[in-house]
């Protein structure tokens, strides 16, 4: 009997424990390093493929981020675009400033139409805004209908990536969810037995629910459409089946023009999921009487992403397409997962997205979850200088907080705030090389190392030695050196 | 050809024998290597952990400081690529027009080691010898932020009596990341124990890179496990000879 996937994951930035806690339980526990390790092994190999294969991926990466860059440097008219033309083919379109508004518009058109259910296609924008807990409090039932999402759901557990959110949960640990909470004796834990388990529940949902909840890709300015991608043919079912359909999507999902979605469906499938094109692409415009939901609404979310506009540095944050790539490829994801994030947007787009939703009130830890390696630069199709944006938000974090006078005494702040003065010139710094040699001497054993430090110190002993300081710095080695040369 | 040594604040205190292993290296290529006693730090980790009053600081009196090298040698890329990819930006926010000028006029001369070595000097046969199993490890910003390419392998493969084993997963970081290695101290350690797997299966007996920091991280483990492989900055491997080993294997 395997674990249960989670336990008490809080995916609310407000209350998440800082990133360096919350990792804990996750660097201690081998199944889930396994799992996560294993599925973004996968995914990464695929991507890596395809993206070689594309000899003009470059070019195309650099119109995906132009098309992005240009749509926010426009959004506002955009935006407006868009609402018109959704508007004159029959759509409605809400606007949202925060989570609040948005979950009120959402549960608004729901009671209006007296539904006390809803079906839901998978969409990080709900649980950005927190929806499922808040519609269930106000007594509607969700139902997820992503495999993943309904594995999530079922087994009370919270998604740890923005694509395949229940990567973190390997095959016998689903079937052990199904089995509980379907109530199927002797589930197999086969591909075929799960997906049939899951289609099963499903189809009484599709046919009983007609209210629907989806996010959005892209919406598109020219025609005012929307489009949504996904693998399983359910968000299909949810698209087309319902009587009522409410989109959800952030601001910064509109394009300009539908050619557009050339360049962006060829990024967003091969950084996604490694595929060339992915398997379903749906599009629609308003409403079609007789066919498909007869009630559409777009609710626009804000949420604390114009004011990232703002700033020169951190606005190229919205370009994000949540393809996830950069999450596949960060060597600090592939060992904690997603949960430790405490945010539903976890891994370097999660480390520089969550800190400015929450305006930098929460999620301040964020910022410093990243060894810098510029990996996820690197994948990023809309390139997205993340390391920049980490390094950016990491200045505005510490100007918070170095004037806190809990900080006056923290080792790492009292250290840099030295070493700058050390710094500023050569006497000090050589001085302070004198001293420091003389009091790393205390701690150096008769083997030349150290191999425990006090303090912050100690943070570096926890796992690593540390060579002793040598008797000579290269300064006191070059002015020997010159001294002897005639 | 004259160059000057940006040895790091690291190198200086706690790397000195990589120092020294540069100097012999240009000097046996017919370098006149100069040291600027004034030089202290870069500002990396100022900037890197949100300090950036403080890099700005730094950034400006390294500038001010080289002004006039005609070519500013330095065996750490993580420093020259925040002299690349940081200064400009912080250059922007100061406005200062001067400093501007000084550091656009500074930037092509400054080199990290093996730039200079491959693309300054023309030279890939250093004339070094070293008789040892060797893995080499590709820092991220020498790969991703200097984008070194196969310098570094040009390099070692031209080295005497070097055998080079190929070091699986090469694009992934080691985990030591600055600050990042006390401020998230566990992760840091889980990332440094995967690619220590890979490091130490190589079966190497010393594991090289281009950056000191990177080396103190894996070191400092491979140390702390009695794990039976030591690490060596490149240029000591490429100042070493027959008649001059390098300090570290001598």
């Amino acid at each position: 009997m395997s674990q249960p996937a989670a336990s008490h994951i809080v995916l609310d930035p407000a209350l998440a424990p800082p990133f360096p806690k919350a990792v804990l339980p996750v660097l201690r526990n081998p199944q889930l390093r396994k799992n996560v390790a294993h599925a973004i092994d996968v995914i990464q190999f695929k991507r890596a493929k395809l993206v070689a294969e594309k000899t003009d991926w470059q070019e195309l990466r650099a119109a995906a981020s132009a098309i992005r860059a240009h749509a926010l440097d426009h959004l506002g008219e955009y935006l407006e675009q868009f609402e018109a033309r959704c508007t004159g083919a029959g759509g409605h379109v809400h606007w949202a400033a925060d989570a609040a508004e948005a979950r009120e518009v959402i549960a608004g058109i729901l009671r209006a139409e007296g539904a006390g259910e809803v079906i839901k296609i998978k969409t990080m924008t709900s649980a950005e805004i927190q929806l499922n807990p808040w519609l269930e409090a106000a007594g509607i039932r969700t139902y997820e209908t992503d495999l993943a999402e309904i594995i999530l759901q079922l087994g009370k557990d919270e998604p740890s990536h923005i694509v395949v959110p229940a990567l973190h949960v390997s095959r016998s640990q689903v079937r052990d969810i199904f089995a509980r909470s379907m109530g199927i004796k002797d589930l197999s834990d086969e591909p075929q037995a799960l997906t049939a388990a899951a289609r099963n529940y499903l189809r009484q949902k599709f046919l009983k629910v007609p209210f629907a909840i989806s996010g959005a890709n892209f919406l598109i300015a020219e025609t005012g459409g929307v489009a949504i991608v996904e693998s399983e043919g359910n968000g299909r079912m949810c698209l087309t089946l319902p009587r009522t359909l409410i989109a959800l999507a952030g601001i910064e999902k509109v394009i300009p023009r539908y050619n557009d979605l050339e360049v962006m469906l060829q990024v967003l499938a091969r950084s996604a999921t490694g595929e060339r094109m992915n398997p379903y692409t749906s599009l629609w415009n308003g409403v079609t009487p007789g066919d498909g939901p007869q009630n559409f609404h777009v609710v626009l979310l804000d949420n604390g992403r114009s004011a990232m506009l703002r700033h020169r540095t951190e606005r190229q944050t919205l370009k994000c397409i949540r393809c996830a790539a950069c999450m596949n490829a960060c060597p600090v994801y592939r060992q904690t997962g997603g949960h430790a994030y405490g945010s539903v947007y976890p891994g370097p787009i999660g480390a520089i997205l969550t800190p400015q939703l929450m305006h930098l009130e929460h999620a301040q830890s964020l910022p410093f979850a990243s060894s810098l390696c510029g990996a996820c630069y690197e994948v990023c199709p809309v390139k997205i200088n993340i390391p920049e944006v980490l390094i950016d938000l990491r200045a505005k974090v510490t100007d918070q907080e170095r004037n806190e006078a809990r900080r006056f005494f923290d080792p790492l702040y009292l250290g840099l705030r030295i070493a700058n003065v050390i710094f500023s010139r050569a006497w000090l710094f050589r001085t302070a090389q004198w001293w420091g040699r003389i009091g790393l001497k205390l701690f150096t054993r008769g083997d030349g190392w150290i191999h425990s430090l006090p303090s912050v110190g100690g943070r570096w002993t926890m796992t690593r030695d540390l060579r002793g300081l040598p008797r000579q710095t290269f300064r006191q080695w070059w002015a020997e050196r010159a001294k002897e040369k005639p | 050809m004259r160059a000057s040594l940006f040895i790091t604040c690291y190198n200086d205190t706690l790397y000195p024998e990589t120092g020294r292993a540069v100097v012999r290296l240009l000097e046996r290529l017919g370098v006149d290597v100069a040291f600027n006693p004034g030089q202290t730090c870069c500002g990396q980790m100022h900037a890197n952990t949100g300090f950036r009053g403080e890099a700005f600081s730094q950034a400006k009196r390294l500038i001010r400081l080289y002004r006039d090298a005609e070519a500013v040698v330095i065996p750490s890329s993580s420093c020259v690529a925040m002299m690349r990819d940081q200064y400009p930006g912080l250059i922007e926010e100061l406005g200062s027009d001067s400093l501007r000028r000084d550091f656009e006029a500074l930037l092509p001369r400054v080199h990290e080691l093996s730039e200079f070595l491959v693309d300054k000097l023309g030279a890939e046969d250093v004339g070094a010898y070293f008789p040892h199993r060797v893995t080499y490890h590709a820092s991220c910003h020498g790969l991703r932020g200097l984008h070194l390419g196969d310098r570094p392998f040009r390099l070692l493969n031209k080295v005497r009596r070097l055998e080079l084993v190929p070091l699986p997963n090469l694009d992934r970081c080691c985990g030591f990341g600055g600050t990042f290695s006390v401020k998230n101290a566990e992760v840091s350690s889980a990332m440094m124990a995967v690619k220590l797997q890979d490091v130490l299966g190589t079966g190497a007996e010393y594991c090289t890179a281009l950056d000191n920091s990177c080396l103190m991280h894996l070191g400092g483990a491979m140390h702390r496990q009695f794990a039976g492989m030591k690490t060596i900055h490149m240029a000591e491997i490429l100042a070493s000879t027959e008649e001059v080993r390098a300090e570290v294997a001598a």
